[in-house]
């Protein structure tokens, strides 16, 4: 018996039941541990373990409630809300402190109240909803069209090998290149026109957003390509049904970030490019504060910039992105 | 026959044969255990079957719609839920998108996860997510299933539960199996053929058949473990220098 016995002993998951001739070793988990001289000792595995379809199925929902885990309820959690705010808070104490100090001149460092105040006059000329209007409208649109554009760019570029060997090199350099450098171009080619402003706006995006799904693709598991093709995916289906779902979370981070080039370029462009049939907005808004040399437009102007960009990260990429990674179960333990 | 290898052989680039004259038959509806020490080719070969890497020699017959295949860890779709990952399978095979839903409720059904078709693979636990990639390679519909140690990855309670399920699940469809594993009780309890592979080259050395006597006597499977066991640190010895 010293066959049977030796490789099943010194395993160390194996659960040994001792067993007596006819019975059958699975259920068998009585306590009598060997002493007899006839008891061999078997693995419980090496037999069905389960006495019938229905025992069966009693078995696995029992192990599947132990091992799923409770469902947590959501909650508000008011300190996401409170905590930034506190911050903002703060940061306007600091402000008027420094202010009051009367370390600057005051037309050179206004304080929040001045800025406030300046705030109110621009909204009731209208020239504050007029920039902020048309900035937005030609950012989102100009974004769009760049997603547009580059998705299908991006996408062929991470699947054919030779595409991506003769253009990465360039794609990568375009983001490099500061959208700013087109404007020159962009004015001799389109004059003062919309055409210049949603040139640049592109020639900042695209790049970006197309480096972004690239390195999205790059980073698959290189098995779901394997179970697409054990699927029988064709090459279309593989790129849409399982390649792009699967680089959705780098994809995306692509897109904040064309977001963040659109947007920034459109400034760039509006501050440079004024007049023509280039109508009012952000980026002219600031230009006009500098023109009149008065500082409270160009904080205004500065802080709408900004306040653009923390609301479309908070309205728009924040809960879609934080949705795709919860589906995904990739959120657990971040900080977000 | 579903599956003939003739003198099989795989070697990558220019280093030392991974498989080296393969030869063996599978019949339909069997289901056969390919075991063998870890390096000695039996996921290669699998692969061979399943069509994702060409052997260097020999000959392979396989059916001609191809094989299911079923992977280590389950590889999952995470942006999908559970009857989702089901459907896409279907909807790949060409499956109409009503048809799609009703056949992938009864394959949820058919590994007992009826009430999971909703839940995401990161909410389900391991042994649910391979019934779920079980019931997946299940929704392609082929006669041969090829499984590259599909139970490896699991705790002991939960292999012994997918050991019942995948003999029930075998019975019910006729599938033909392939079931590469490293664990020889895993083998024996599983297959009505065990194949013994040596390690460097990979090749077909012993084959064990398992009754069904071997199902219900412990002591029987025990007495044929114990033989195999012996047959493989043989092999294993072999390459101790």
């Amino acid at each position: 018996m010293r066959n049977n016995s030796s490789p099943v002993a010194d395993t160390p998951e194996a659960t040994e039941t001792p067993v007596s001739a006819g019975s059958t070793g699975g259920h068998n988990s009585a306590g009598s541990t060997g002493g007899h001289e006839e008891t061999r000792k078997v693995h419980a595995a090496l037999t069905r373990s389960s006495t019938g379809s229905a025992d069966l199925r009693e078995l696995e929902s029992g192990l599947d409630s132990l091992q799923s885990d409770a469902v947590r309820k959501a909650r508000v959690d008011w300190s996401r809300i409170l905590l930034p705010v506190a911050a903002v808070v703060v940061l306007i104490i600091i402000w008027q402190a420094y202010v009051s100090l009367g370390l600057k001149r005051r037309d050179l460092v206004p304080g929040p109240l001045d800025v406030a105040g300046q705030f109110g006059t621009l909204w009731a000329e209208g020239a504050l909803q007029e920039a902020v209007w048309t900035s937005l409208q030609r950012g989102l649109v100009g974004f769009l069209i760049s997603v547009a554009i580059a998705t299908p760019i991006g996408l062929l570029l991470a699947q054919v090998a030779p595409l991506r060997r003769a253009f990465g090199p360039l794609i990568s350099g375009l983001q490099v290149l500061p959208s700013v450098a087109w404007v020159p171009a962009a004015i001799i080619w389109f004059g003062l026109t919309d055409a210049t402003v949603y040139f640049v706006v592109f020639m900042g995006a695209i790049p970006s957003i197309i480096n972004g799904l690239i390195s999205g693709v790059d980073q698959i598991p290189p098995q779901y390509r394997s179970v697409g093709t054990v699927l029988g995916a064709s090459r279309l289906q593989m790129a849409v049904q399982i390649v792009l779902p699967a680089a959705l979370p780098g994809y995306l981070g692509g897109l904040k970030q064309g977001w963040a080039f659109s947007w920034r370029s459109l400034m760039a462009a509006e501050i440079i490019a004024v007049g023509g049939t280039i109508g009012f907005g952000l980026g002219s808004m600031l230009n006009q504060g500098r023109d009149l040399a008065d500082m409270t437009i160009v904080m205004s102007a500065i802080l709408l910039i900004l306040a653009v960009g923390i609301l479309i990260e908070l309205l728009v990429f924040g809960p879609i992105e934080k949705r795709l990674l919860q589906r995904r179960g990739l959120l657990a333990g971040s900080t977000r | 026959m579903p599956v003939v290898l003739e003198n099989l052989g795989k070697r990558f680039g220019d280093g030392a044969p991974v498989l080296d004259d393969v030869n063996a038959t599978i019949g339909k509806g069997e289901f056969v255990a390919l075991l063998g020490a870890s390096g000695c080719g039996k996921s290669t070969l699998l692969n061979i079957m399943a069509g994702l890497e060409v052997p260097t020699s020999g000959a392979l017959e396989v059916p001609s719609d191809g094989a299911a295949f079923m992977f280590q860890d389950a590889a999952l779709f995470p942006w999908l839920t559970a009857r989702e990952n089901i459907e896409l399978a279907l909807q790949l095979r060409g499956v109409g998108k009503a048809e799609r839903r009703i056949k992938a409720n009864e394959l949820l059904e058919l590994v007992h996860l009826a009430g999971a078709g909703d839940k995401r693979p990161h909410e389900l636990s391991g042994g649910m997510r391979q019934r779920v990639a079980l019931a997946r390679s299940l929704a392609q519909d082929r006669q041969l299933l090829l499984m590259d140690e599909p139970f490896a990855a699991l705790d002991a309670i939960t292999r012994d539960l997918l050991h019942d399920e995948l003999e029930r699940i075998w019975k019910e469809t006729g599938r033909t199996i392939v079931f590469v594993t490293h664990n020889v009780r895993e083998a024996v309890r599983l297959g009505q053929r065990v194949l013994l592979l040596s390690s460097r080259p990979g090749r077909v050395v012993q084959e064990w058949n398992v009754t069904e006597e071997h199902r219900t006597d412990a002591g029987l499977a025990g007495q044929l473990t114990g033989v195999i066991t012996a047959r493989l640190r043989e092999e294993i010895r072999r390459h101790a220098k």
